[in-house]
């Protein structure tokens, strides 16, 4: 009968013959290993970022990448601390819902680097932090929707009202109260990360109200918005391609600098606890504003010259989008 | 804020919005109410319901039409139907833990096979769905698509079947008294089988009117608790197809409103308040209705043929 251990053994034995001959593991030897631990499947916004960065890393051949998704925040941990035993040298995640299990363990895999997306500080000595802070091509695209407004009315649809979430809404809502002072806004929050048709019955519902530009930040939303003729504003990805008649622009979230900094730093040695959330900002083109592409000549020149001076202001340093983290609310009745 | 409603109730597209809401949950609740009229409780439906979203969806998305689609996804609800059967009907096992087992089994069978399918995409790749029925001379029901009418005709067709066919009346016997429905002859365990499968294809269904209709690419989570809805609904619709009809859209109903009122933005009423809506109030509609349910008298208790 196998008991346990067997079951692990026999596990470990199929790893080992998984790697394959012994020149790939003396070859993989001078490539950096991470291990990615997320929440939610790779296809998530949030995440799709990460794993892309990371792909693109492997893909160059710097580090050998393996991850795991959809890990429940109870199994955190224990996956956390099986691939630090598996000697993986850096170890990227986010700690949101776990931050008192993810330093534990960072404490206990002292020369493990860990990189992880947290609202919370870094921990001596090797528990970085990073965040989504695209606040800044976030205000960009708010000017673009107040901008491409008709009616005035502006709908949005989150998941939850996390900080993550809000400081991007608020953002986008004063980039659009910039160029638009009368511009009002719908809120609803789905209460799920994954549902995009309930993502889209709360978007039908502000479109029936008179909502014309739709901000996407939960998946279905620019499909309720494609199906009604109304215009979408994109966030953290690009999904233009997919609604070449819908999405007007987004705000990017780039990991590529946050990663390849971290790698980099792995590599010489120089891993510290710090907080890695500049490395989002559009001067280190963490973030961007994407081009109008089919937009470009649907959004009128001189708006598309205000956010471009905007733009300029930002990387100049001489306009600092405000985080604000609160909850938003609706403001049209 | 009364105006808003009464603004919000005279719109028709506030009904639109609650038959499609309600569409996967009439397909659902049907199907619970079928295993359960055959005495046997199926907690698999939220797997189930995974399960017909995904393989509707990629049947579809490798080529072939919606509707066979649809019966692929009813295929799959009726295979995985047959497993729960299978440990619950002639094996006898506890109908909780074997329904609980499929759902934590189906959900996750569905989620490997999605990614060993797609391993590396980052947005979710999408199918051509159902269309609205632009051609149906009935105001709400023309913005619905072809799914959203067959969940309604499969309402009169299931009461049909329970109430005037001898198939039913089979159904509903060993759903109440199985030793005597064997007493006359009937064959419990092949009609307790096939109504399981028959009610978990319907689950399969619903599950796929998320894929194929409501939407139109597959996520994790995506059921997202939509089949525990239909197992309490079938409570509140005291085992009777109609009920069940009414209990669906007073959810979807409840849904519709949320998501309206919530726009609304009442000044210091948190978002999580008006989530709840549908639930709370489905709630106090089930302790004012359901204290009069009639249970199917045999449901939940074993039948081992012999055995007193």
């Amino acid at each position: 009968m196998l008991t346990r251990r067997g079951w692990m053994k026999a596990g470990a034995a199929v790893v080992a013959l998984a790697l394959g001959a012994g020149a790939q593991v003396a070859l993989a030897q001078n490539k950096i290993k991470v291990a990615a631990i997320y929440t939610v499947p790779v296809e998530q916004q949030w995440v799709s970022r990460i794993h892309k960065a990371l792909n693109a890393a492997k893909d160059r051949g710097e580090i050998e990448y393996v991850f795991s998704e959809k890990v429940a925040n109870a199994d955190y941990e224990r996956v956390m601390r099986e691939f630090a035993e598996k000697g993986n040298t850096l170890i990227v995640g986010e700690s949101f819902a776990v931050e008192a299990a993810a330093r534990k363990v960072a404490k206990d895999y002292p020369k493990v680097s860990f990189l992880m997306g947290s609202s919370g500080k870094p921990q001596e000595p090797n528990f970085a932090v990073f965040d989504n802070y695209i606040q800044e091509p976030a205000y960009l695209t708010g000017m673009v929707a107040g901008g491409m407004t008709k009616t005035n009315r502006i709908g949005m649809v989150g998941g939850y009202p996390i900080p993550e979430v809000n400081r991007l809404m608020h953002a986008f809502m004063a980039g659009a109260r910039e160029v638009n002072p009368k511009v009002q806004f719908y809120v609803t929050f789905i209460g799920s990360w994954f549902d995009p048709p309930k993502a889209k019955e709360a978007a039908f519902a502000m479109i029936e109200k008179g909502a014309d530009v739709m901000y996407a930040e939960r998946f279905g939303v620019s499909d309720a918005a494609k199906e009604r003729g109304k215009l979408a504003i994109g966030n953290v990805i690009d999904t233009q391609a997919q609604y070449p008649d819908t999405v007007v622009v987004s705000a990017l979230w780039n990991m590529e600098p946050t990663i390849n900094t971290a790698l980099n730093n792995v590599k010489q040695g120089k891993f510290k606890a710090e907080d890695y959330g500049q490395f989002s900002t559009m001067k280190y083109k963490g973030s961007e504003l994407s081009k109008y592409g089919t937009f470009d000549a649907k959004v009128p020149k001189d708006l598309q010259a205000r956010v471009a001076a905007k733009q300029k202001d930002i990387l100049d340093g001489k306009f600092k989008v405000q985080v604000v983290e609160t909850e938003p609310k609706s403001t049209a009745k | 804020m009364a105006g808003d409603i009464l603004a919000m109730l005279v719109n028709a597209d506030f009904w639109v919005a609650v038959l499609r809401i309600a569409t996967p949950l009439i397909l659902g609740t049907l199907g619970v109410l079928l295993c359960e009229r055959a005495g046997v409780l199926n907690l698999g439906i939220e797997g189930v319901m995974v399960a017909g979203a995904l393989t509707g969806w990629l049947t579809v998305y490798l080529g072939a039409s919606l509707w066979t689609g649809v019966l692929a996804a009813a295929a799959t609800g009726a295979a995985i139907g047959l497993l729960h059967a299978v440990l619950t009907v002639p094996l006898a096992l506890s109908q909780h833990v074997s329904g609980l087992a499929i759902t934590l089994f189906a959900t996750s069978v569905s989620y490997y096979a999605y990614r060993v399918s797609f391993p590396a995409v980052s947005t979710p790749p999408t199918i051509e769905p159902f269309a609205e029925m632009a051609w149906l001379p009935i105001p709400v029901l023309a913005k619905q698509t072809p799914m959203t009418l067959a969940a309604l005709l499969a309402v009169p067709a299931i009461a049909w079947v329970l109430y005037r066919t001898p198939v039913g009346l089979a159904v509903r016997a060993v759903g109440e008294n199985p030793a005597a429905a064997e007493g006359q002859g009937l064959n419990v365990i092949a009609i307790r089988t096939g109504a399981i499968v028959a009610g978990s294809a319907l689950m399969g269904v619903a599950g796929a009117f998320l894929t194929l209709s409501a939407f139109n690419a597959f996520f994790f989570n995506m059921v997202n608790g939509r089949g525990w809805i239909c197992v309490a609904l079938v409570v509140f619709a005291s085992w009777r197809p109609g009920k069940a009809l009414a209990g669906a859209l007073l959810f979807a109903f409840f849904d519709a409103m949320q998501l309206r009122l919530q726009q609304g933005g009442g000044e210091g009423v948190p978002y999580q308040v008006y989530l709840m809506l549908p639930y709370a109030l489905s709630i106090l509609a089930l302790v004012l209705v359901a204290r009069r349910a009639a249970y199917p008298q045999a449901l939940m208790k074993r039948y081992v043929r012999g055995e007193r």
